[in-house]
């Protein structure tokens, strides 16, 4: 069984939901990248989701959009972002590492290098933001191979018929994307949420995690009610680009322990 | 080529093109898929398109002897394919008069764009006004500042221009802005994409809709000099006035295709915009498989041009699979040459051509140069250049 999944079911024993934030590898800095994934676990984040920098992020709001900025001044790519996690690694062999990111930094190594760095990273999964299933089979294929989950994001527009093709392909958790919009949108609306999560869960074993639109406690909680993870990913790089490298850590803590009390 | 049959039913050209987009943005893909491939064959939508394009553009175009250009290269017969007199001064209107249709019979109020040198956003904003839907056009920054009257243009016409602040803030920046803006506003939006890119069915659909241009050439060439030509030449940024001229003459095996691309500074300097010359990776971006000018690690690199509408770092997919079969061939000329033949264009013909199609013009005149008198070019002749006079004045040192 993969880590991702053993982290869901230890939760689900403590009636727990899993917390998982997203950081930019690279942002503000490589050094401090390594350092903000110990305070996030530290914290109470149950699995982490590492965004690999690229010039182009189409499904990213504003803020995202600047991290990948940032970590791309310091040139941090695909490569950078593997080591990254690598040193994470050698002080941490428990909590899952999930990349997220777009197919042409994949693509510009090869997948088959990816891959090798991944195993060498100890990554446990993969959300290849615009790798829809019917462009992916291949690549799908060799994740699963090397044991790495296969996570896909399921949108509020995304058909019954489209889940139930999606779910045979998808493995580790399914992202629910709360919202029509990118990332950091604005509030989501719970009940839209809970129903479609419901639909989503009618079909499918697999845990669901909600992103996209989570910005509080409050939201969190309430979505918390229905689904098996939260991803909040903005609301931290804004505290990321609001606090100085002293006050960083201190401040990315008190989100995610805020977060991390209500779910 | 006689059984040319491409895309196939999920958007692929051979290994290129397809749909890389996020899940976000499927449903609405499929949504246009569909009504797209209804009303291509509904006899009403092309009754009021071809209506448009005759009464609201002014086609047919002409096709023009450039007999003086002719005389003075000394080589073969250039002909001209007069985009440039069409409403909005270039082919893109074709196009977003058949996208703005779709979008009305869809039901969508709204109308979004991306723009580079602001030709695709007037000509968005012109069928827009002209339909009576609300119309948003993202612009780079920095081509905000460069194309300020394009900018005012669509203001006039009723559009509200976004200045995008992201990335390299021009065109790619701008698409990655329409993007967002569609997955965010999918059901009352439909966004007009300027050139044979984006994910599938935008490369055939835009392809579709400009291959007026061809369809009309070939008639008329018929009907002026009694044969094809023996070479069809566009500039290529995204492709999308090349597609519009090559696919109807895809199947003309006598008939070369070249296509035009930007080397900016110089192919050699990396400062260009001409993936297929250059041939660069092949990457994802903007939804398709092309080639694509990028780093070792995938990151998208700036292009350079002297002329906006070609300064972009991909290429329609199309094009990538026509230069792998062999069907069309793929050259590149420099910011000078493209400027030299701007001005050798001005005072030979008393046309002012695009920077755009200066590409192709000066790529004509290298290739008439060593063919003989017999032989037959037409160079499509994608836009007027009134829009570039600022631009030009301002490399010469002078202020208008």
């Amino acid at each position: 069984m993969s880590r991702i999944r053993k982290t869901f079911d230890t939760l689900k024993m403590s009636n727990q939901k899993a917390l998982i934030p997203f950081v930019t590898a690279g942002d503000p800095s490589p050094e401090m990248t390594i350092k903000i994934l110990h305070q996030l676990v530290t914290s109470g984040a149950d699995m982490i989701e590492l965004g690999i920098p690229f010039s182009d992020p189409m499904a990213d709001g504003p803020v995202i959009q600047r991290a990948n900025e940032r970590a791309l001044s310091k040139n941090v790519g695909i490569r950078k972002t593997l080591e990254i996690a690598k040193e994470f690694r050698k002080q941490n062999q428990v909590t899952p590492l999930i990349l997220m990111g777009y197919a042409n930094p994949i693509e510009a190594i090869g997948i088959d290098e990816f891959l090798k760095l991944c195993k060498s990273s100890d990554i446990d999964g993969v959300i290849t933001v615009d790798y829809p299933p019917e462009e992916s089979k291949a690549y799908v294929e060799k994740l699963k191979q090397n044991d790495i989950d296969a996570i896909f994001l399921l949108a509020p527009t995304t058909e019954k018929k489209r889940i139930e093709r999606i779910i045979k392909q998808a493995s580790g958790f399914l992202y629910y994307v709360s919202l029509k919009g990118v990332t950091g949108a604005q509030n989501i609306d719970i009940e839209q949420v809970k129903n479609r999560v419901g639909e989503i869960k009618s079909l499918t074993d697999l845990p669901i995690g909600v992103g996209f639109g989570v910005r509080d406690s409050e939201t969190a909680k309430n979505v918390a009610k229905f689904s098996d993870a939260i991803v909040i990913g903005s609301r931290i790089i804004q505290e990321i680009e609001a606090s100085n490298e002293s006050n960083m850590l201190e401040n990315i803590s008190k989100i995610i322990k805020s977060i991390k009390q209500v779910i | 080529m006689q059984n040319y049959n491409f895309p196939d039913e999920n958007g692929h050209f051979g290994p290129y093109g397809g749909t890389f987009v996020a899940e976000t943005l499927i449903e609405a893909l499929d949504e246009l898929k569909v009504m797209y491939e209804q009303f291509k064959e509904d006899k009403d939508f092309l009754k009021e398109f071809h209506h448009d394009l005759k009464h609201f553009v002014g086609r047919p175009s002409p096709i023009y002897f450039a007999e003086r250009l002719t005389k003075k290269i000394g080589g073969a017969q250039i002909y001209f394919k007069r985009e440039d007199l069409n409403h909005t001064g270039a082919h893109k209107v074709n196009n977003t008069v058949g996208q703005a249709l779709l979008a009305k019979k869809m039901g969508k109020p709204r109308v979004i764009a991306e723009t580079g040198a602001g030709q695709h956003g007037v000509a968005t904003a012109t069928i827009a006004a002209r339909l009576g839907l609300d119309c948003v056009v993202y612009m780079g920054s920095e081509d905000v500042k460069r194309q300020s009257p394009n900018v005012y243009r669509m203001k006039l016409l009723g559009a509200e221009v976004v200045p995008v602040e992201s990335g390299s803030k021009t065109l790619k920046d701008a698409l990655n802005e329409a993007l967002r803006d569609w997955v965010t506003n999918v059901s009352n939006t439909f966004y007009i994409i300027g050139t044979v890119a984006g994910p599938h069915p935008y490369p055939m659909m835009v392809r579709d809709f400009n291959s007026v241009v061809g369809k009309e050439s070939i008639v008329q060439m018929d009907e002026l000099v009694g044969k094809q030509p023996d070479a069809v030449i566009a500039c290529v940024g995204g492709g999308s006035n090349a597609m519009g001229i090559f696919y109807p003459y895809i199947p003309f095996e006598n008939t070369r295709l070249i296509g035009v691309e930007a080397a900016g500074h110089g192919i050699e300097t990396g400062k260009h915009a001409a993936p297929l010359t250059a041939n660069s990776p092949v990457g994802v971006l903007h939804g398709n498989r092309t080639y694509m000018m990028q780093n070792d690690e995938g990151q998208i690199i700036e292009t350079h041009s002297v002329s906006a509408g070609l300064d972009y770092p991909g290429v329609g997919p199309e094009h990538a699979w026509l230069k792998d079969t062999k069907r069309a061939e793929y050259v590149a000329i420099n910011d000078e040459e493209a400027l030299a033949a701007f001005h050798n264009l001005c005072r030979t013909e008393g046309i002012i051509p695009a920077l755009e199609t200066s590409h192709a013009i000066a790529y004509a005149e290298k290739f008439a140069r060593d063919l003989s008198k017999d032989k037959i070019i037409l160079v499509n002749l994608s836009g007027r250049g009134d829009k570039d006079i600022n631009t030009v004045a301002g490399m010469a040192g002078i202020k208008i």
